[in-house]
């Protein structure tokens, strides 16, 4: 079958005006989303993920504006594009947001509006987008209750947010974002505040929906370990550009860029008896403030004398692998990744094999 | 609930009685009787005492005084009518004071709400802070000053409006003391929804909701002003109470014949019986209100009515 595209980034830039500097949060992003196929955005706190999305769905905080580049979305079904930088917000409301992709925020302790019932918030959308008659979209509330699995789902209509725990609660969020039939869902650290006995059932309950219903997803998480296991594509994120993007074994089994190196040894294993959890060096860059070269490159120990010079372009690594490090020019000395990074990796594809 | 509200009324009852106990001695400690006239000798003086009861010693008064409240008799005037009924007197005032009160506190609520929702929504912009303005104005100026300046510049100088208050046909009459009542109430209403709305309008669930693709519209009023008006209902209880002190002065600024006026006039005369009423008047509707407020926010915050129970 024909993949098909949905959504394409494409050299996005998106700065945000503060009272004193002017903050490009978002330095030339291409991203590709396919019907049915899934795709991580992995990085720190600030590293851009959340307000790519964000301008996505065209909830960018005010001061925000997008400078240079496209989304485009096109509806599989129909065929319809939509070039989503160009679209008045109130276009994007109304034609995209939770109808075509819908989203999941990190804390569902208060992404529930603690004053109206459960029933209402799920039924809001579909009441108001397609005018769906009460009886019907009080119904189809309930399948959806259903269908993420809470049970007693005609008590739990009438009920408010305070009345369910967070993993219940981040259930009705799902069930919220499933309400319009969109065709991708955006999850924003779906699974961060959640009980780490939760975290897998969310996540399992996400892949069995998107299995169902052949919806695209886009995580966004600085977990790489937690999405490893459901996502196709991952795309790692520094300082407002994407560094290393691919398929999940190209980046997961074998990262190119110092800075996954990091983030893969930052995971806690607890099969290795390590004295201390790695941490990556230094903090994010503030891009407030001007900066030369690699942003990473006072973090990073492997930086080359040119990492302070330039900014390193995308680098083609095999298949669909891409890393902006000038590790991977022909010219550069060949660095080993550290050994310990090399067991873990080991270790986690021995792990896989097992499960398979 | 039902218990709940019985216990509620219980402590009300308690807490006025202690009120009014407390009135009782600070009157006893106040300088002079309400017979102060010099042409009496103190013979006759003690005669008037005697009486009217008031040789007696005050505990013995006091609840005598309870009791005969107990039963609707407020006792009688000793200065400003001499020997009328205090409750006939209180009952042609009662409802000219509760009237501008209650329009006071409708217009106040109304426009306050108008004004901290806009400055709300206009966060950091000329609209913001003009509104801030007005609101610090408001609560920092006591309304006696509104009072006089709104006399001054649209009764005397423009001559749109009318100086005295008109009992009997208050129509534009009732304006000005209105707004000067009102003032406080726009102020602390404005001030107090403006920061609850940035503080709903920061949340998750705002978020989520334009999300959803609801238009902005549909996401300030279902989501925004709903929670966001849920914690104003508790400073409404406050602000009774300075309506009822706003009314003392304001009533005499525009000749008002309400409770006010009639309560500072009862005070310099130590016309005891009708400032013991009027304090009792005052001290159940502060604590009525106290209560309503307290049962309706547990009426409309679903998560205070439901953690009674216990989670369902």
């Amino acid at each position: 079958m024909e993949r098909k595209r949905i959504l394409s980034i494409r050299d996005l830039e998106i700065s945000f005006q503060t009272t004193d500097a002017l903050i490009r949060a978002i330095r030339g992003v291409r991203l590709d989303l396919y019907q049915g196929e899934t795709v991580a955005i992995v990085g720190e706190s600030g590293s851009g993920k959340s307000v790519t999305v964000k301008a996505v769905m065209g909830i960018l905080s005010s001061n925000g504006s997008v400078d240079n580049g496209s989304i485009t979305y096109t509806d599989p079904d129909t065929g319809e594009v939509f070039p989503i930088v160009e679209m008045s917000q109130k276009d994007i409301r109304s034609k995209i947001s939770g109808q075509r992709i819908a989203m999941i925020f990190q804390d569902p302790m208060t992404s529930l509006d603690p004053t109206m019932t459960i029933g209402k918030q799920i039924m809001e959308g579909m009441r108001y987008h397609h005018q769906v008659p009460k009886k019907e979209a009080q119904r189809r509330a309930q399948e959806l209750l259903d269908l993420v699995g809470i049970d007693n789902s005609k008590r739990r209509m009438k009920q408010y947010p305070n009345q369910l725990s967070g993993g219940m609660r981040q259930r009705v969020v799902i069930a919220i974002a499933l309400a319009c039939d969109p065709q991708v869902l955006i999850c924003d650290e779906p699974t961060t505040a959640l009980d780490v006995t939760v975290q897998s059932k969310i996540l399992e309950l996400i892949q069995s929906i998107q299995k169902e219903k052949n919806l695209s997803v886009i995580y966004i998480t600085h977990d790489l370990g937690v999405v490893a296991k459901v996502v196709d594509y991952v795309a790692v994120m520094y300082a407002g550009r994407i560094i290393e993007k691919g398929s999940v074994e190209e980046v997961f089994y074998d990262p190119r860029h110092p800075y996954t190196w990091g983030l893969l040894s930052s995971i806690p294993d607890l099969n290795l008896d390590e004295e201390e959890l790695y941490s990556i060096p230094g903090n994010p860059i503030n891009l407030a403030l001007p900066f030369k070269g690699d942003p990473f490159a006072p973090r990073n120990k492997y930086a080359l004398n040119i990492d302070f010079e330039e900014e390193p372009p995308l680098f083609h690594a095999g298949g669909k692998h891409r890393v902006a490090s000038w590790l991977l020019d022909p010219r550069a000395p060949k660095v080993d990744r550290p050994a310990s990074l090399e067991r873990r990796l080991k270790e986690m594809k021995e792990e896989v094999k097992r499960h398979e | 609930m039902a218990r709940y509200v019985a216990q509620r009324l219980v402590i009300a009852a308690v807490t006025v009685f202690f009120i009014l106990l407390l009135l009782f001695l600070m009157l006893e400690l106040m300088p002079g009787t309400p017979f102060n006239d010099e042409r009496l000798t103190d013979q006759q003086r003690a005669v008037i005492m005697e009486k009217y009861g008031l040789d007696r010693p005050i505990l013995e008064r006091f609840l005598k005084y309870m009791l005969m409240m107990l039963k609707g008799d407020f006792g009688i005037s000793y200065t400003l009518n001499k020997n009328m009924p205090v409750s006939f007197m209180l009952g042609q005032r009662v409802g000219i004071t509760m009237i501008l009160g209650l329009q006071a506190v409708l217009l106040g609520l109304a426009v306050g709400m108008v004004l901290g929702i806009i400055s709300a929504l206009n966060h950091g912009t000329w609209l913001d802070s003009l509104t801030s303005l007005i609101a610090v104005a408001g609560v920092s100026v006591p309304s006696y000053v509104f009072a006089l300046f709104l006399l001054y510049v649209f009764a005397f100088l423009l001559r749109w409006l009318p100086i005295r208050y008109n009992p009997t046909d208050p129509g534009l009459s009732g304006v000005l003391p209105v707004i000067s009542l009102s003032m406080f109430t726009i102020a602390t209403v404005a001030r107090f929804l403006r920061s609850e709305m940035l503080e709903v309008l920061g949340s998750e669930y705002i978020l989520l909701s334009r999300a959803k693709g609801l238009h902005e519209g549909a996401v300030i009023r279902r989501h925004g002003i709903r929670n966001a008006l849920i914690p104003v209902v508790t400073v409404v209880g406050p602000l009774v109470v300075n309506l009822m002190t706003g009314s003392l002065v304001v009533e005499k600024i525009f000749a008002i014949p309400g409770l006010g006026s009639l309560f500072v006039q009862a005070i310099t005369v130590n016309d005891y019986n009708v400032v013991i009423a009027i304090s009792f008047i005052y001290s159940v509707m502060f604590v009525l209100t106290m209560l309503v407020v307290d049962l309706l926010y547990s009426v409309i915050d679903p998560r205070i009515r439901l953690s009674k129970g216990g989670p369902a």
